[in-house]
């Protein structure tokens, strides 16, 4: 029942994969390292959802290519130009003020995206999405309320918030990028073209920062993007390298 | 006050678990004080080396059942820090005992983590000696240490599993993995054995903890039992115990082990470890550079508060 060798769904469901894996790889940074206690349990929590989604994309990713590869091997024996997440992802965790922007950004997408993603034809992507959902409907009330409070705590808070936003939105347009792959035909009636999301992302996510008292960043020119053709930053080849060590280490090793 | 003092060694003597509201000895209160927020700060202090290897973690599998136990053990910091509140101390307080160095935590963590093996012997060794101390403590006398030792126990078991796992595969795995493995038991040996302490004779606090029943079994006793578990699991595993004098008694049925470097213990402790200020200051750093995160969190309530008042 599921199309076996479609180049498009593997690169679909890579992209989903990566996505929530290497954003997973920057909230688990502030393990031991969080402004409060409870903090540290959240990050470490939402990070493990994170890298769950992206081994059961990427397990389904192995799955449609005939398990040429398993998700460790797409995990570990790929290099940042094979790697399709967006650029957002990537960045550098920063200061508690970058990641709960961020994370309330990507958030929002993930969650309308997964929202109308677990109505796909393709069962895979139904049950996973379906499942994560409920995940990052958590993560959206948890970022959505730090944001209240950076954005409408202190002076500094503020600036510090505020920063990171003008800084993150040049990233926000590459969530809506639809390409070739969300296009292929044989995707039609699998999933949902991000596009299709940007108007309804920007209604809630502008509404809300601006309760938290932020300004929305003038529209820009110079949005940046390039990810899902795995044209990245700098930061994504050090974070591979740190993330791959062991496993390219010791290749053929049972961990 | 003689009827108080009456009244907790009756409850002491009947097993009968001292509550936070009930009277006890100042004594008994400082004491609980040091020993509760020892062990919560070695909970957070140790989310640091077994963190280290988080964003390296060699599977998918092994990232996510790690970030899982560090995950834990800040949970078990945020019950303990709870519990000793209940004694009359804040999480501020204690926060700045650990970063002032007033308060001590497990000296253990003041070693580094250098390879993917370090993460299986702390699972092994590390929880598994204190699965045994602290499945000791949760009969202490003391309820809320009590009860949050029972649940934390529960969790170290799963950790220790984990941690087994880690080393049974790198020991059934290629050459280089077993090696792994035994470089990292040569390093975590000794350490593990010093985390129950001093000799007996040599432990300052134990006689009044022992009366109080906030101790029930003594250092020595305690490491003997772990001597006796893991000298087996190592044999299963084929890995050798860095110590040449280890034999078997068998007047005793227990395992003897060579003299432990103490002065290694006491300079450790004394803060000459390789770790000891990096594991501090990555502490220092995560309180103090973000107390404006606490600051706006508290700004964020008070407005909040107010709209509601004039509302």
């Amino acid at each position: 029942m599921h199309l076996k060798n479609d180049n498009s769904l593997f690169e679909y469901l890579v992209r989903l994969g990566d996505d929530r894996l290497i954003l997973g790889h920057r909230l688990s940074e502030w393990c031991g390292h969080a402004p409060i206690l409870e903090e540290d349990i959240a990050l470490a929590n939402i990070a493990q959802d994170c890298i769950g989604h992206a081994t059961h994309f990427l397990n389904a990713a192995s799955e449609v290519e005939n398990k040429i590869k398993t998700a460790d091997e797409l995990t570990y024996f790929r290099d940042a130009i094979d790697y399709k997440n967006l650029l957002i992802m990537e960045l550098p965790k920063g200061d508690f003020a970058f990641t709960i922007v961020r994370q309330f950004l990507v958030d929002s997408f993930t969650f309308l995206l997964y929202e109308k993603l677990q109505n796909s034809g393709n069962k895979f992507i139904s049950d996973i999405t379906t499942k994560a959902l409920k995940e990052v409907q958590y993560h959206l009330r948890h970022s959505s309320q730090w944001v209240l409070r950076l954005g409408d705590g202190t002076e500094l808070s503020h600036e510090k918030t505020q920063n990171a936003l003008n800084i993150l939105w040049l990233y926000t347009n590459e969530m809506f990028e639809s390409d070739e792959i969300e296009n292929s035909p044989s995707l039609k009636n699998f999933i949902t073209k991000s596009s299709d999301l940007e108007s309804e992302w920007e209604n809630k996510v502008i509404s809300h920062l601006q309760n938290a008292t932020l300004k929305i960043p003038e529209m820009q020119t110079n949005y940046l993007s390039g990810g899902r053709r795995g044209i990245h930053t700098e930061h994504l080849g050090h974070l591979l390298s740190e993330m791959q060590i062991v496993a390219r280490t010791y290749p053929g090793a049972k961990w | 006050m003689v009827d108080l003092e009456l009244t907790f060694e009756k409850n002491l003597s009947i097993g009968q678990k001292i509550e936070p509201r009930d009277w006890m000895p100042e004594n008994y209160r400082k004491q609980l004080i040091r020993l509760i927020s020892q062990h919560a700060h070695s909970e957070i202090v140790g989310m640091l080396p077994e963190g280290n290897w988080i964003t390296r973690a060699p599977s998918l599998r092994r990232k996510i059942a790690l970030l899982a136990k560090v995950q834990d053990e800040a949970g078990h910091g945020l019950y303990l820090y709870c519990a000793a509140e209940t004694l009359g101390i804040s999480r501020e307080e204690m926060f700045d005992q650990l970063h002032t160095k007033k308060a001590k935590y497990s000296s253990i963590f003041n070693y580094p983590t250098l390879t993917w093996a370090d993460i299986g012997m702390i699972g092994w060794l590390v929880d598994g000696a204190a699965i045994i101390n602290q499945t000791t403590m949760a009969k202490c006398s003391y309820g809320p240490y009590s009860r949050g030792l029972l649940r934390i126990c529960k969790e170290e078991n799963f950790h220790k599993i984990q941690g087994m796992e880690i080393v049974g595969i790198l020991c059934s795995g290629t050459n280089e993995q077993k090696e792994m493995a035994q470089e990292s038991l040569n390093r975590w040996w000794w350490p593990s054995l010093m985390m129950f302490g001093p000799h007996d004779t040599n432990s300052p606090n134990s006689s009044d903890l022992m009366k109080w029943k906030i101790k029930i079994k003594s250092n020595d006793e305690l490491r003997q039992r772990f001597v006796d578990m893991t000298v087996e699991q190592a044999k299963v595993f084929g890995l050798t115990i860095p110590d040449p004098e280890l034999k078997f008694n068998t007047e005793t049925r227990s395992w003897e082990t060579g003299e432990i470097n103490w002065d290694e213990f006491y300079s450790v402790i004394n803060g000459n470890g390789l770790c000891n200020n990096e594991r501090i200051s990555a502490r220092r750093s995560a309180y103090e550079d973000n107390s404006w995160v606490r600051d706006a969190a508290t700004s964020y309530k008070i407005k909040k508060n107010k709209k509601a008042e004039a509302a």
